[in-house]
């Protein structure tokens, strides 16, 4: 993936501004023919989806009080991580997005809504809800892009931190509502500054969170554990919800790098947000910025209709479960315009977010140039730039740069050889 | 107060606080409301058990109230809140019950043609849904009267406006299967009702005047704009000989309202009213909408409210009788200029001069740019 405007088969290329325009036209179109529709068969649907929710966790914390028996605590941590990620998911994200406002419910409102997640749904409702979805993909902006700790893009400049970074991912999806609270709170870059150039209400932001952390760390961990003592359940009871918080944040960890990171889903330059992006350029940067998942209803459901990202992206505010409906339409629209609607299965989206990051972690160039016979040699020049200086560093990328152009021109000879 | 009084309640404190531990971050009663929505000390909601057509578009709606509902007086309206397609609408209606054996309370709704509401709980008749109640509140009742004390009262109703009163002659004169029975304590009133009506057939609870009028509890005097004509306020005392010595009570649209005041005040005459739909000025400019808390700032124009702008906007607003009466709706406004729709009043708010002024925002719309601390 190379920012979209340095590509050699730019895929916008052939559309006209007039066309872009028209497409955006039509987007709008099939989202206030939702908009008009929305009634009382969607309500009903995410009140189902919370009671369901609700129901379920009750029942599986209510299992977990005889968690010692092993049977009892299968089925009571499957069950609660299965509502832990139904909480985050289909309803939390969803309802902070606004989705379910139009109700006038002030129990399923995005002003009032808050979810079993350390970021307090305030501070994320400003870093998700404004910053990502507007800025979606754009290189130095959109902070989803690597969270900052990784490299997403060759455009990035390699350096040799990023070459643990598979690790970091791994460990970010282990811990991953930690992570997102401590890039809500843009920790890395806010610890570093004196106190005097952080945010005013930095400290303040910081308690919020330590508040939340605090409030669910004693819920899972002190009072559900400790009505389980009279059964001896102590211990497994802790196990369990440590096994369930862990399931969901490696789940939603997957669902949201399979919604940016696959590869082939395009990333965009600070430039190419100039203060006259049309609605029908935003479109167009959500369309190439953001891949589906395909599957089952249920499925759906438990990546909060997330696996709909390219609709999400679109409509954001539009009520999750009508994404699957507007998908038909959506992909229509891609037909029409030639674009790449970008969608595969869950393992094959994880696969390809993963090879992403494994294959950046490693200086542009150095995999494509790598081949069984020559891994030694590369893997010594590998070991350089990780421990050189930034000369080194340069000249070897250089090295690389001009190794990988040759292997793509013989590739090339190759295929129109064969033709 | 000393420590042995204070403990039964800290500890319930510290019990509450070790719940609400363990539902974080929902509350206990998120979970209890799924078991049982009417229970006490939760919010108070209701459930419809029951939809009786009075006429072809009017019907009484009865409702069961959650455990905590105070009661009321007759003539009293209560706010209903009620999902239709999807989407909570909250409104006023008259209670038309007098408190009732069964704990029930009911209301009458008449179907208008662009009534969300009405429509829905007329025609589609919700018996089992949950709806979302206010205590009983409002000024319309019977005046206190000394005992033994014969009181005289005209009742003029006219349309919908007929259901406050249908409430409280409910109370004093109530209808068993045997026919309407006599209460000790409702023998010294003497009632006469003025009931206008476009036509006999669109009169609701018609049927409940005509047989307390035939069972000598009250005198109606039924006026049908077709067949009568449009009633003149200055032929009441025509109708009624005694005027003079009745209190009269007056419920419907503001035009009548608004000539029988004049009326009354010219003969120096008691009047209570209560108004039930609202008229409106021309609209002005309109302005824009600042919403604080929200971060949000809406346009609106001059001949819609802020209430409508707000929720069309998709933000949470607070409201009830929609028509300016109730003052469910009030927002802080802390500087700006709203404008009253019914009557075109201004009201200002000037940061350091008047401080926050709080508005309904039922029947204001902005003049020029508005800042709520909402």
């Amino acid at each position: 993936m190379t920012v979209i405007q340095k590509k050699s088969d730019n895929p916008i290329a052939h559309l006209s501004k007039q066309q872009i325009e028209e497409l955006g036209n039509e987007l709008d179109a099939i989202r206030q023919e939702i908009i008009d529709s929305r009634g009382a068969s969607d309500a009903a649907y995410i009140r189902k989806v919370i009671k369901t929710q609700r129901y379920l966790e009750m029942s599986s914390r209510g299992v977990l009080l005889f968690s010692v028996f092993p049977p009892a605590w299968v089925l009571g941590t499957l069950g609660l991580s299965v509502s832990k990620i139904l909480e985050n998911m289909e309803i939390g994200h969803n309802i902070l997005h606004g989705q379910w406002d139009w109700m006038r419910d002030p129990k399923i409102h995005s002003s009032t809504w808050e979810w079993d997640n350390v970021t307090p749904s305030e501070a994320w409702k400003h870093s998700h809800n404004e910053v990502h979805h507007t800025f979606t993909n754009i290189v130095g902006k959109d902070n989803d892009l690597g969270y900052g700790i990784m490299r997403v893009d060759e455009d990035q400049k390699w350096h040799p931190f990023y070459i643990a970074q598979p690790a970091w991912n791994f460990i970010n999806a282990c811990f991953f509502q930690y992570g997102i609270a401590a890039y809500d709170l843009e920790l890395g870059k806010n610890l570093t500054r004196p106190k005097d150039k952080r945010p005013e209400d930095f400290d303040e932001q910081v308690k919020a969170v330590l508040t939340k952390i605090r409030k669910h760390m004693t819920r899972d961990y002190v009072i559900h554990p400790v009505l389980s003592i009279p059964t001896g359940s102590f211990l497994p009871t802790i196990g369990a919800n440590l096994v369930a918080n862990w399931a969901r944040n490696m789940w939603s960890h997957s669902v949201i790098m399979c919604g940016h990171f696959p590869e082939g889903v395009e990333t965009f330059e600070k430039e190419m947000l100039d203060d006259d992006e049309t609605r029908g350029d935003w479109y167009l940067r959500q369309m190439l910025g953001s891949a589906n998942i395909s599957g089952s209803k249920a499925m759906h459901i438990m990546t909060g209709n997330l696996s709909h990202q390219i609709e999400h992206h679109l409509f954001p505010d539009l009520p999750s479960n009508r994404y699957a409906e507007a998908a038909v339409k959506v992909k229509e629209l891609f037909a029409k315009y030639d674009l790449n609607y970008h969608e595969a299965s869950l393992p094959a989206q994880v696969y390809s977010a993963w090879h992403k990051v494994v294959r950046l972690s490693l200086p542009n160039g150095w995999l494509e140039t790598t081949t069984i016979k020559n891994a030694p040699q590369q893997l010594g020049v590998l070991a350089k730039m990780v421990t050189g200086n930034r000369r080194t560093r340069r000249l070897l990328q250089r090295h690389l740069d001009s190794k990988a152009a040759k292997v793509t021109r013989t590739e090339r000879d190759a295929v129109v050889k064969a033709a | 107060m000393s420590s042995t009084l204070q403990r039964p309640g800290r500890i319930r404190d510290r019990a509450i606080r070790l719940v609400e531990a363990a539902t974080t971050p929902l509350l206990p009663a998120d979970y209890l409301d799924l078991f049982a929505p009417l229970r006490p000390g939760a919010e108070l909601r209701g459930r419809i058990v029951e939809v009786h057509p009075e006429t072809a578009d009017a019907a009484t709606i009865v409702i069961r109230p959650g455990a905590d509902w105070a009661g009321h007086v007759p003539g009293q309206y209560t706010r209903v809140g009620i999902d239709v397609d999807g989407v909570r609408h909250f409104r006023a209606y008259s209670l038309t019950h007098g408190p009732r054996k069964d704990g029930n309370i009911s209301i009458t709704v008449k179907a208008v043609a662009d009534g969300v509401v009405s429509r829905h709980l007329v025609h589609d008749r919700p018996v089992g849904s949950i709806v979302h109640l206010e205590q009983a509140s409002g000024e319309f009742v019977l005046p206190e009267r000394a005992p033994g004390e014969t009181t005289k009262f005209l009742m003029v109703t006219a349309g919908s406006g007929v259901t406050p009163v249908i409430g409280m002659l409910r109370n004093l004169f109530p209808v068993a299967d045997s026919g309407v029975v006599r209460l000790e304590r409702s023998a010294d009133y003497d009632i006469v009702v003025v009931h206008v009506a476009p036509s006999e057939p669109d009169s609701i609870f018609l049927d409940d005047l005509k047989a307390l009028d035939a069972a000598g509890m009250i005198r109606l005097i039924a006026r049908y704009d077709d067949v009568h004509g449009v009633l003149d306020v200055n032929d009441i005392k025509s109708l009624v000989p005694d005027l003079a010595e009745r209190t009269t009570l007056a419920c419907g649209p503001s035009g009548l309202l608004d000539a029988l005041s004049e009326h009354h005040e010219k003969h120096g005459l008691d009047l209570v009213v209560e108004q039930f739909r609202v008229a409106r000025v021309e609209p002005g400019e309109g302005g824009t909408l600042r919403f604080e808390k929200r971060d949000r700032e809406l346009v609106v124009d001059g001949a819609t409210t802020i209430l409508d702008a707000a929720e069309d906007a998709g933000l949470l607003m607070r409201s009830g009788c929609r028509m300016g009466l109730c003052q469910g709706c009030l927002v802080p406004m802390t500087e700006g200029t709203v404008r009253d729709l019914r009557n075109g009043q201004l009201t200002t708010a000037i940061p350091g001069e008047s401080g926050t002024v709080k508005v309904q925002t039922c029947i204001n719309t902005a003049a020029g740019p508005c800042h709520f601390d909402h």
